[in-house]
């Protein structure tokens, strides 16, 4: 057997026992190691108590999709742990748990599947009274032994999680993984892997990491928000660094007051958004058309989570689509963006803040719990901070404004001036003599209301034309989706949209594999809708599957309203969990199979 | 060209399009003593920015030569906090009514206070939906026939100014509008404090609210500054404040000075936000890749 260049490892224990903290120094040795990492921390909305699980996969190659599938290493912080997960083992796979706690009579391990008891008291017997915490670290350095890694880079990993401030803590808990590590030397051979990493030092990021990244070098001076999971990392990651940066990071009393705030700051002139799940947006609505009807620019970040209601807090899903689709009464312009991965979370939300200012309309990004939370290795090479800063015709620039403005008095500015684009210029508030209101109400091109008028159905149709005529613009200025493959040689197409991505290329990379051809695409640009390539796509291909982290297939359905395509079959999660890629490549197959079902649903359990 | 400060007077501050307000109505008052309060304070009207949310009083942006912004019902305080985070330069007033500020932006009301941003709120109390044509409102009075209470309104009326003060807010006043003089004095004084400013003014509806009419106020009604009011005495401002079925104080019930969100805000150290450069240096970006790896 050749050693494996991939490997996934679980950790699993209550909340508060560690888990994440102990995964992120494993992802970090990994990082720098120059092996490629995709991290997914399964947690409830529970502090302390619970069950959590961190999984990770990591490889030498860039290969790495998804957050793997059984482990080849189980770290079981507590019995729980190893009670629910001593069967997602793999064949010559490791636990590696607390044999002064864990009992592991009557557990059934899979077969050639090895158990690395810690005799933690005995192991730190020079720290005495603290192996509660330090069971985590022994575990790192048996881990550090079985996998092969560079004690090097992990030493320093632990250093620079503790920081200069702990030192103390740091070098405890360096000669204690030392310890853990000798342990395992003693009692079992190292994996048969083939992790040698590149060397290449590659930024560890989440997706909301990479849109609050994005926010700050696309400009965004005001981010307005209120907690909630799984968007409230994006506050956590801004407000540390806003000031200095030169950016307000409002925390508001609800999410109504943050969209608004958010509408206020971006007519006032700064780039602005605001962030929330799938609750906190359906308060927002309303301002949603407030932006479009008063043309002011604003970015939101929907990070969606499993619904309806409060439904799952810390679990993901794809389930607020047509929520967005529907959000806010009557018809107005906006784009809605789903990023497919860390790195094009980065550059959906600078796109954004482009497109918002270009067109002045509300601009949504739909991410999920999956693709913001999850941490994967990006190369620092693909981000820049140099990127493109488009903020339309904006009438005499602040920097200008100190004098007088240069818009002849012969021409009466008209904010909401009827143009072949539908765009107008803007003048900032404070812009000398161009006073104007912004009006909810439908108003005339100077801004003045006609909803209290008697009737004025000229005027009336000539703004909604006016202001619809965004979306031509909007289409052009956007990309169709992502294809990967000739539909018409290809014996199934694959579509997705936003987080599934990966692991839809995961899939795909298989398929190829064992000599099947196979197309995919991916929708990120969703409103307006690209039908035209769709459609192409979409009826080119012999058989196709639509993959979806929801019940209804919510993409499936726009696709029909837009191009009257149907699926042949459609592949369904909605337990909380993100795709795994083992189940969906059989799922995949089946719709090969003669007599395919119509719908699958995954189910992990 | 703006004005130069010599040049402005209370014309400078004339909309195009005139008040649609039922004739007799006290949001005419107001608009007039707030243009009076501009040009005494020679406001450039480039550098005011009313914003409102929906109702009668909440058209008024649309009646005052200023920046404007007419917002979504309730939410006038969100939207004018946002413009002057994103510009501190500009004079910001809200304007509104009580079922727009105390009834569905209430919340938002209560946590400006706290934040004391440096911005003036005047509501127009005309104790009743106007716009929807007749309906309690928050300060209805308890036990009034309204379209919506047609046994008699069953709650209690909220009391704008003790919740305010209960709310941090560092600058509280009443006015009325059948007091128009002493109404921009108190306008002044509002706009002209740094902080969050409240004028609660009892601005009647002549439509719809059959009880709270000029008559009725102006029977009630006196100045808390003839009567040696301390301003600065916070216990006997709040006692103030629940005076209402015999005597209506006027003026300004209690004034504070505290650090405003502006300028304890770091993000604001480097001027407006609107003035600010984009984006991050090169030698920031740097560190901030090196945080990652």
């Amino acid at each position: 057997m050749t050693n494996k260049p991939r490997v996934t490892v679980w950790i699993g224990g209550a909340a508060g026992d560690g888990v994440a903290s102990t995964g992120d120094i494993f992802c970090k040795t990994s990082s720098r190691m120059g092996l490629h990492v995709y991290a997914y921390n399964s947690y409830q909305s529970v502090i302390r108590g619970g069950h959590v699980y961190y999984q990770v996969q990591v490889g030498a190659d860039s290969k790495v999709l998804s957050q793997g599938d059984d482990a080849d290493v189980l770290i079981a912080l507590n019995q729980d742990t190893i009670n629910r997960h001593a069967a997602h083992i793999r064949e010559g796979g490791v636990v590696i748990y607390n044999s002064d706690k864990i009992k592991t009579e009557g557990i059934k391990l899979g077969a050639g599947v090895r158990a690395l008891g810690l005799p933690v008291t005995q192991l730190t017997q020079a720290y005495p009274g603290k192996s509660g915490v330090m069971q985590n670290t022994l575990a790192l350095g048996a881990l550090v032994h079985l996998l092969g890694l560079d004690w090097a880079i992990f030493e320093e990993s632990i250093r620079s999680t503790f920081g200069k401030k702990k030192a103390e803590v740091a070098e405890a808990n360096v000669s204690i993984a030392k310890a853990g590590l000798e342990h395992a030397k003693s009692k079992l051979e190292p994996l048969p892997l083939a992790l040698k990493g590149d060397g290449k030092r590659r930024s560890l990021l989440t997706g909301n990491q990479a849109i609050a990244m994005g926010s700050v070098i696309g400009g965004c001076k005001f981010y307005a928000a209120y907690p909630m999971t799984p968007a409230s990392s994006i506050m956590h990651w801004l407000a540390p660094r806003a000031p200095k940066y030169g950016v307000v990071m409002k925390q508001c009393e609800d999410e109504i007051a943050s969209i608004n705030m958010a509408i206020g700051a971006g007519h006032a002139g700064v780039r602005s958004m605001t962030g929330t799940a799938g609750g906190g947006f359906a308060l927002m609505t309303e301002a949603v058309g407030l932006a479009a009807m008063t043309e002011t620019p604003v970015v939101i970040v929907e990070v969606q989570r499993g619904g309806p209601s409060t439904g799952l807090p810390t679990k993901t899903e794809q389930g607020d689509l047509w929520q967005i689709l529907g959000a806010s009464q009557g018809e107005y312009p906006r784009a809605v963006i789903a990023p497919t991965s860390v790195s094009d979370a980065f550059y959906a939300t600078t796109e954004s803040l482009n497109l918002a200012e270009q067109f002045q309309c509300p601009v949504l990004i739909i991410s999920d719990l999956l693709l913001s939370e999850h941490m994967e290795t990006v190369d620092p090479d693909t981000l820049t901070n140099h990127v493109p800063i488009e903020r339309g015709e904006i009438i005499a620039p602040w920097i200008e404004s100190h004098g007088t403005n240069g818009h002849g008095k012969t021409e009466k500015y008209l904010r909401f001036k009827d143009t072949p684009s539908g765009v107008s210029p803007r003048a900032l508030p404070g812009t000398p003599d161009l006073m104007y209101v912004a009006a909810s109400d439908e108003h005339n091109e100077e801004g003045i209301v006609i909803s209290d008028v008697y009737t004025d159905t000229t005027t009336r149709v000539k703004m909604m034309e006016k202001r619809m005529r965004k979306v031509d613009g909007l289409l052009k200025a956007t990309k169709g989706p992502v294809v990967d493959g000739n539909p018409a040689d290809s014996a199934i197409t694959l579509v997705g949209w936003g987080s599934t991505l990966q692991i839809i290329q995961e899939i795909v990379l298989a398929l190829r594999k064992e000599g099947v051809k196979v197309c995919h695409m991916q929708i990120r640009n969703i409103i307006p809708f690209h039908a035209a390539e769709v459609e192409a796509v979409l009826k080119a291909s012999k058989k196709t599957v639509c993959i979806e982290n929801n019940f209804t297939g919510q993409m499936a359905t726009l696709i029909r309203q837009e191009t009257s395509f149907q699926f042949h079959h459609k592949i369904h999660k909605y337990d909380g969990e993100p795709f795994y890629f083992e189940p969906l490549l059989e799922q995949v197959k089946a719709c090969l199979a003669p007599g395919a079902p119509a719908r699958q649903v995954q189910l992990t359990v | 060209m703006a004005e130069t400060k010599q040049q402005l007077t209370f014309a400078s501050y004339k909309s195009q399009t005139p008040p649609d307000w039922c004739p007799g109505c006290g949001d005419f008052g107001v608009l007039n003593s707030l243009q009076t309060a501009c040009a005494a304070l020679e406001i450039d009207p480039s550098q005011l920015m009313v914003v409102s949310g929906i109702g009668c009083s909440s058209n008024l942006p649309g009646f005052i030569r200023a920046y404007g912004f007419h917002s979504l019902h309730g939410r006038s305080v969100p939207v004018a906090s946002g413009i002057k985070l994103a510009n501190h330069d500009m004079n910001v007033v809200i304007t509104g009514g009580d079922g727009d500020g105390y009834g569905i932006g209430l919340g938002h009301f209560v946590h400006a206070m706290r934040r004391n941003l440096n911005v003036t709120y005047i509501v127009m109390n005309n104790e009743i939906y106007g716009l929807t044509t007749g309906q309690a409102s928050p300060t209805t009075m308890k036990s009034t026939k309204t379209k919506s209470t047609p046994y008699g309104s069953i709650e209690s009326q909220l009391n704008p100014e003790a919740l305010a003060l209960v709310s941090g807010a560092s600058f509280v006043a009443r006015g009325f509008s059948g007091e128009p003089a002493h109404l921009a004095e108190t306008m002044k004084k509002a706009i002209q404090h740094k902080g969050f400013s409240l004028v609660d003014v009892m601005s009647p509806c002549v439509t719809y609210n059959k009880l709270n009419t000029y008559s009725w106020f102006r029977e009630r009604v006196y100045k808390l500054e003839s009567e040696n009011h301390d301003s600065s005495n916070f216990e006997t401002a709040l006692k103030k404040s629940f005076e209402w079925d015999l005597r209506i104080p006027l003026g300004v019930f209690y004034q504070t000075e505290r650090p405003t969100y502006e300028e304890e805000e770091g993000a604001l150290e480097f001027g407006p936000l609107v003035k600010q450069k984009l984006g991050l240096s090169d030698e920031d970006w740097k560190a901030l890749i090196k945080e990652t790896l």
